[in-house]
């Protein structure tokens, strides 16, 4: 019997009494400590259910409430009497009512006797880990706290806040390091007794009374005075959530656990039968190795992330963040094309063709969602209504990014779509907007309408881009933008094609075999004049050569164009 | 200005039990097990008119998801639904034949027996063809749930509604009592629901799904809502305002995260798109007892003589609570 264990026990005593039996069955000795604040009648029964087991005391009782004092006079009072009733014990194990071991004790036993003079506790100084709650690191030593964190949260935090107004530190003992770390441990007999049986222990106790989650840290820092080898690590398994309590195992964890080959694990939830019955009455077939519990650890912190900082780009019935704190405004990088529809004529089919991607037509057109082959419905049953997608565009925008995860999305926008969205495109550093300004004029120019309408419609037109491009220059705008005027682009189209393919990163793009086919523009720059001669000032297309004699040839030769 | 507000909703709250305490003479107790309830069940209340077919799947379900007691309120049933469920062991009924739109849509009656048997539990108010599913719910018991919320003084539970639907016209396969609904309507929407803050009360405005689809493009704004808070550790000061969208205090109803992480949520499955809809709106639309004049009954009525299939090419089936989780439609939270 070189393992004797002190266990806290507050809550479901049946499942303590299991796991005691357990522990006794393999000839630990067990001392108890029970929670004052079970009542009387309860405790009487519990100590009568463990009358017939030899070696199973009960320690005097102390009210443990979460982060005080009385956890730490718990384990003082239990370590002192395992300590002196039983000389034979060489190693002490703390453990809980909900811990449960998930190796054979003599596992445990023999993996001690190997190293007969290492204390494992996890123990860290401060100012290396980032594990706060409520706020508070190294202050949990400097502050006083004798509010409670639960009950009396109000005065806690004014009083945490009073003492850093008027700068109330407190002095540290001498020679003491704060250091913190899982609260369950395992130490020598040298070890332990040491700490209890420091002449300077009053001082250090009188201390520790007033810091904030002791039981955290008294055994963490006291051990640093007197071990000769601390392992800084727990030997059980207990992982904690951003609150700083910890994860519950279920049944639906046991290959896990199994895998994990831990001793210990905390905690258990009452009622998961299987574990209980797994852990605790059949033979066990782990065998021998050393702890290794990433798995799980993974598991926990995908956790914690989750409820952190949640999916980038999921908006949904427990996670509506604020602006600014979506952490990622739209799950997935997405291409927004200004004006190519405009200026070529089978630019969907031929931008699908070269990259691969999802191309749709206009989404926010006034008429309808123009869906990729001008669906009903679309991913996720998005519906092609305009007034449905109006009602709530920017949700439309993310529902569509989110439902599509793992294929790009590129769509054409305008100024004759609904506008709804233009600053959130120009916020998303997902998008990559591409725009050739002005070239919402071919249509015009192209269709068989009376001048004067054309004129009122342009100057509209030209209205509403000069404000959504307003909103791509400015200081908010965290999209890839790339602007050309009408006259720019088309002085150069391939090579400026090819720069906005290149930006998508398409890496396995076959190279481009055929360019997309550009609409007929003579006349245009004529037609520009007369918008001028009637007063209205064209300006977003740029200085659109008044000869088209550079273009014509062009025009004429319909050559492939290659690009590499 | 904040100060006022919250007095306000606090005197809202207070009428709201007063009108809870006025309806409850409308009730008629059939059965009352109500001491049958040990201090930490887990309770479902709801309240039901002609839905005998559905009940024994219903009960069954919940049975299963380790619920110990049901309180139901019988809004004047005449199928025998009443009858059945007077004879179930964990069953406490109470029945009416007042009306079910001036008792605001069953919200008082189950306010004042909640107040009454619910303080101190956790409750979970559903309809009968509501499906509760919660993370690990197929490998948890619900009262793993309800432990993990306590332990992490989490006092209300989101679980939003999901339109469920079968493929083909909804009348094409009968359903059987004792059925599982979700083998007929299997069916869902997975990605076009909007969101919006109510700033009085705090709650979610979710709506979309099938019947905003279907039924309201040409109004979107009057597309039902489906954000719900079903599971409450119930205290007798609380209480529903207008379904179980909204709760008062307002507290109750910040189940959602806005600083970027996710809460923990579930789904309520609704399959209320069987063939026995079709029946149901007629009557619903004869009665005119449902929200807004049965406004959501009459788009129903017109919208399925046309289009009597929600499935389209991009529905979801439902497998279980994972995919829900993976599609984004609930979360496990910080719950592992």
């Amino acid at each position: 019997m070189s393992l004797g264990v002190v266990m806290l026990v507050h809550t479901a005593l049946n499942r303590a009494e299991q796991v005691i039996r357990h522990w006794s069955a393999s000839g630990c000795p067990v001392v108890i400590h029970v929670d004052r604040n079970v009542d009387r009648s309860t405790y009487d029964r519990f100590v009568q259910s463990l009358a017939d087991l030899p070696d199973v005391e009960f320690s005097k009782r102390h009210r443990c409430e979460w982060g005080t004092w009385g956890l730490v006079a718990a384990s003082q009072a239990a370590s002192e009497q395992l300590l002196r009733n039983f000389p034979r014990v060489r190693h002490a194990y703390l453990a809980s009512g909900s811990c449960m071991p998930l190796r054979p004790v003599e596992d445990l036993q023999d993996y001690l006797a190997a190293r007969p003079r290492t204390d494992f506790i996890e123990s860290a100084t401060t100012a290396d880990v980032p594990w706060t709650i409520g706020g508070l690191d190294e202050e949990r030593f400097t502050l006083r706290f004798p509010f409670s964190f639960r009950r009396q949260r109000f005065l806690f935090d004014r009083y945490v806040e009073f003492q850093r107004r008027f700068k109330l530190h407190r002095k540290l003992p001498e020679g003491i390091v704060p250091h913190m770390g899982s609260q369950w441990w395992c130490l020598t007999r040298q070890t332990l007794s040491a700490i209890l049986e420091d002449p300077d222990r009053p001082t250090y106790d009188r201390y520790f009374r007033r810091v904030w989650i002791p039981d955290e840290s008294y055994f963490q820092t006291l051990v640093r005075l007197y071990s000769q080898n601390v392992e800084s690590r727990s030997l059980t398994l207990s992982k904690f959530d951003y609150q700083g309590k910890p994860h519950i195992f279920y049944d639906d964890h046991l290959q896990l656990l199994r895998r994990s080959d831990c001793f210990v694990a905390r905690k258990i939830w009452p009622q998961a039968d299987l574990l209980y019955d797994t852990f605790l009455k059949s033979a066990n077939p782990m065998k021998g190795s050393e702890p290794n519990p990433g798995k799980i650890d993974r598991i926990f912190s995908k956790a914690v992330e989750r409820r952190t900082r949640g999916r980038a780009g999921l908006f949904m019935q427990s996670r509506l963040p604020r602006d600014g704190h979506e952490n990622g405004f739209t799950s997935a990088p997405y291409s927004i094309f200004e004006g190519f529809t405009e200026l070529f004529e089978d630019f969907e089919p031929w931008l699908a063709r070269v990259t691969e991607t999802r191309v749709h037509g206009h989404l926010f057109a006034a008429e309808g969602v123009e869906f990729e082959e001008r669906q009903q419905t679309f991913a996720g049953a998005l519906c092609d209504n305009p007034r449905l997608r109006d009602h709530n565009a920017r949700m439309f925008l993310t529902n569509l990014i989110w439902n599509t995860r793992g294929e790009r999305q590129c769509f054409q926008f305008g100024p004759r779509d609904s506008q709804l969205v233009s600053w959130d495109l120009a916020k998303d550093p997902n998008a990559q907007i591409n725009v050739i300004t002005g070239a919402w004029s071919i249509p015009l120019f192209l269709s068989n309408r009376n001048f004067s309408q054309i004129r009122a419609e342009a100057a509209e037109l030209q209205r509403i881009e000069s404000e959504h491009l307003e909103a791509l220059r400015s200081y908010w705008a965290k999209a890839r933008v790339r602007i050309w005027t009408l006259a720019e682009f088309v002085e150069s189209p391939m090579e400026a094609l090819q720069t906005v393919l290149d930006e998508m990163g398409h890496k396995t793009r076959r190279s481009v075999t055929e360019a997309p086919r550009m609409v007929d523009l003579t006349g245009f720059a004529q037609f520009l004049q007369n918008l001028k001669n009637q007063g209205m000032h064209p300006y977003l297309m740029g200085d659109f050569p008044t000869d088209p004699a550079p273009q014509q040839p062009r025009r004429q030769q319909r050559k492939p164009y290659l690009v590499r | 200005m904040g100060v006022w507000q919250s007095y306000r909703l606090r005197l809202q709250r207070k009428r709201s039990h007063l009108r809870a305490l006025r309806k409850s003479r409308e009730l008629r107790v059939v059965r009352d097990r109500t001491d049958r309830i040990r201090p930490k069940d887990i309770i479902v209340f709801s309240t039901l008119r002609n839905e005998d077919i559905r009940l024994p799947y219903f009960l069954q379900y919940y049975r299963d998801l380790g619920v110990n007691h049901f309180i139901i309120v019988d809004n004047d049933s005449d199928d025998g639904g009443c009858e059945y469920l007077a004879g179930q062991p964990d069953v406490s009924l109470w029945t009416t034949t007042a009306s079910y739109r001036r008792a605001r849509f069953g919200v008082d009656w189950l306010n004042y027996l909640q107040r009454k048997h619910g303080h101190g539990h956790w409750t979970l108010v559903v309809d009968p063809d509501e499906f509760f599913v919660f993370p690990f719910s197929d490998t948890r018991s619900i009262s793993a749930l309800t432990d993990w919320l306590e332990a992490s003084e989490i006092r209300s539970f989101s679980a939003m509604l999901l339109d469920m639907y079968p493929k083909g016209r909804i009348d094409a396969v009968p359903y059987k009592r004792g059925q599982n609904p979700l083998e007929i309507a299997s069916w869902f929407d997975a990605g076009n629901y909007t969101l919006s803050k109510n700033h009085l009360y705090y709650n979610l405005w979710i709506q979309g799904g099938p019947r905003a689809r279907k039924f309201f493009t040409e109004e979107p704004w009057r597309a039902p809502a489906l954000n719900k808070t079903p599971l409450v550790k119930w205290d007798k000061r609380y209480a529903y305002v207008s379904s179980t969208h909204m709760l008062l205090p307002r507290g109750l109803n910040l189940v959602y995260d806005e600083w970027g992480g996710e809460k923990a949520s579930g789904v309520l499955l609704h399959a209320k798109f069987l063939d026995t809809f079709t029946e149901k709106a007629r009557e619903e639309l004869e009665r005119g007892q449902h929200y807004a004049n049965g406004h959501e009954y009459k788009a129903y009525a017109e919208g399925l003589a046309e289009h009597p299939d929600l499935w389209c090419k991009w529905s979801e089936k439902y497998i279980n609570w994972r995919q829900l989780e993976i599609l984004g439609l609930m979360s496990k939270g910080n719950w592992a």
